[in-house]
């Protein structure tokens, strides 16, 4: 027989979420403080969904999406996770940037930025300072026709090395592009550009332990190889869930699955109004991405190169570019022994952003062959930076966006969610059908681990504004332990 | 509650959202965003919280009558005229 990873769960709940990325946690651990019986379906063996770590032969420990975030985490870990895991948060010192347009190390804040719009690249301390302004005051209600590129023009027109230096980052955080909506620019530049990029200290094994522990203090019940196939709905009222052949019940179901999936698998588009239907189908998918991970033997060192560190061969900045399977652009980050103390070894994480579909229909040597191909690409540019790193080497591996896809069971293996107009349908979902809700990685402003966790909290209040109204706190579920 | 007790658990309130801050100066007239460092995200914090303690849910359309504390004291004193003063 199977192991039965559904043992000793109840029969129901208030409310259920499927997936445990930082989105679907965050929610979950909030809800259960707020007083709600919980439970978190994850179809993976690891908690954190992106957020995730490998281990390898050789003592290796390898971060995917720890490259950095905004401080405003540490506020977020603090208010709905604890001191504890906020008090593992700390700045990186050194971002670099190194391409045929410009090659300088930066704090990443708004001071920095700011000397260096005007000793570098000349520019006014007016533009700058209005740049600034003009970008803080961007909200929701803005034309959503002006694009990111027609902001750049209007501030700094023609000057391709400014863009660079304002978009690469912003590119590699969460997929978007010069095509995209100024606002969500404005949003997370406001929230990334401005006071440094931070990590966690420990690495993602020991934030994803911490909350863990956390969830099971305030009595949410967390299991792991739950794959949930059906959301059950019956007259446009959530009843629960069908997982692993079992059906739960709950008045809530929030889904930290990708918005598409939600609606279209799990719950099922017959649920759904045309109108909103037309809405979900003018939904964009974000890009996925590539990874190359490269463990240092250990007894090894490399030298301090900086801890972020954004490359490019191109000439010129385009948003595609980046996005080409042979790309010429890459982020490096690299993770020194301060990183887990204690381990005292070194790792270097490549990523590039890719679309699934230049992937998804290689046959088996064609995608072997692409995938050495990255590899070996990747190298050549690290040893630009490591010299002789080949030598130091003793685990590679790299990851595509058919990796992602696997793991997380997104479409398309999206690393940012949707474009835009996902987070309206996203925000609408509980409007169509009572108690279902989504919160994840939706419209770009609420993506990475920041957004993602942020946005778990709002959709909480939600959800709790919810489950009172359906019934009162004192009055408790039937339920039954199977 | 008295309109005393009502600005005393809003105090409460914000003092447990934002423990790095010193409330003691608070000016009632004057936003409390432009005197302490309270985000978007605050503000939900204190409707969720106002929701925890006293089962009153502010609707979204209300939110900017969160302004300033003696705004807050003006909303939320008749709707919480039967409650008693917690936390
Ligand atoms: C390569 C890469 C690098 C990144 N780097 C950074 C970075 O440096 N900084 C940053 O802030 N952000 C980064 N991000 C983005 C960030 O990791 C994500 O935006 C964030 O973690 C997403 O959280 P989420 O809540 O949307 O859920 P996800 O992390 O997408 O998790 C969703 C979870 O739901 C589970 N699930 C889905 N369907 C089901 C089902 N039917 N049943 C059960 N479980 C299900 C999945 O297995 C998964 O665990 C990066 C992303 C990638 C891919």
């Amino acid at each position: 027989m199977p192991k039965n990873w559904l043992k000793g769960v109840n029969s129901a709940y208030d409310t259920i979420i499927i997936g445990s990325g930082l989105g679907g946690m965050t929610a979950g651990n909030l809800l259960a403080k707020l007083g709600h019986r919980v439970l978190i379906l994850e179809h993976h063996y690891n908690f954190g969904g992106l957020a995730t770590w490998f281990k390898r032969k050789g003592g290796h420990i390898l971060d995917i999406s720890l490259h950095g975030f905004p401080i405003g985490m540490i506020k977020t870990c603090r208010k709905y996770w604890s001191k504890e895991v906020a008090d593992s948060i700390v700045r990186l010192k050194n971002i670099r940037f190194d391409n045929p347009q410009f090659s300088f190390g930066t704090t990443f804040d708004k001071e920095d930025f700011t000397q260096l719009m005007r000793d570098r690249f000349g520019v006014l301390r007016e533009t700058v300072d209005d740049f600034f302004t003009t970008v803080r005051g961007m909200n929701f209600f803005d034309d959503l026709s002006m694009t990111t590129r027609d902001l750049f023009e209007k501030f700094f027109p023609g000057r391709n090395d400014i863009h660079r230096l304002l978009m690469e980052p912003i590119t590699y955080a969460n997929g978007s592009t010069l095509n995209d909506p100024a606002i969500t620019y404005g949003i997370v530049f406001s929230n990334f550009m401005d006071k440094g990029v931070y990590t966690f200290k420990g690495g993602t094994d020991q934030l994803i332990k911490k909350m863990k522990k956390e969830l099971k203090k305030n009595g949410v019940d967390v299991r792991n190889h739950c794959l949930v196939d059906k959301i059950l709905i019956e007259d446009k009222v959530v009843k629960g869930v069908r997982v692993n052949g079992r059906e739960i019940y709950s008045d809530a179901v929030l889904s930290n699955s990708n918005i598409l999936s939600t609606i279209n698998k799990l719950a099922g588009r017959e649920h759904f109004s045309p109108g909103f239907l037309e809405e979900v189908s003018k939904v964009r998918l974000n890009d996925s991405s590539c990874q190359v991970y490269i463990g240092i033997r250990k007894g090894e060192t490399i030298p301090n190169v900086g801890d972020l560190l954004f490359t490019s061969e191109e000439e010129e900045f385009t948003s595609e570019a980046l996005l080409e399977p042979r790309t010429k652009s890459r982020t490096f980050s690299f993770y020194y022994p301060e990183t887990r103390p204690g381990l005292n070894q070194y790792a270097i994480v490549s990523s590039t952003n890719a679309r699934y579909s230049d992937w998804a229909d290689l046959d088996e040597t064609e995608y072997m062959r692409k995938k050495d191909e990255l590899v070996k690409e990747t190298l050549d540019c690290l040893e630009k930076y490591v010299p002789d790193v080949r030598s130091k080497i003793d685990h590679l591996e790299a990851s595509t966006p058919t990796t992602f896809k696997r793991y997380t069971r997104h479409p398309g293996g999206v690393s940012f969610g949707t474009k835009f107009e996902g987070l309206k349908v996203s925000k609408d979902l509980p409007g169509q059908i009572a108690g279902l809700f989504h919160a994840g990685s939706v419209g770009i402003i609420m993506s990475g681990w920041l957004g993602a966790a942020n946005y778990g909290v709002i959709v909480a209040n939600e959800v709790d504004k919810f489950l009172r109204s359906v019934r009162k706190p004192e009055e408790k579920l039937e339920i039954v332990n199977v | 509650m008295t309109s005393e007790e009502v600005r005393k658990s809003i105090l409460d309130i914000i003092a447990d959202i934002a423990p790095d801050e010193d409330l003691s100066g608070i000016q009632d007239e004057v936003k409390l965003r432009d005197q302490f460092d309270l985000d978007s995200m605050d503000f939900l914090d204190i409707v969720m919280e106002l929701r925890k303690r006293f089962n009153l849910e502010v609707p979204e359309a209300d939110y900017p009558q969160l302004v300033t504390m003696s705004s807050c004291v003006e909303y939320l004193t008749p709707r919480l005229k039967d409650h008693q003063p917690v936390g």
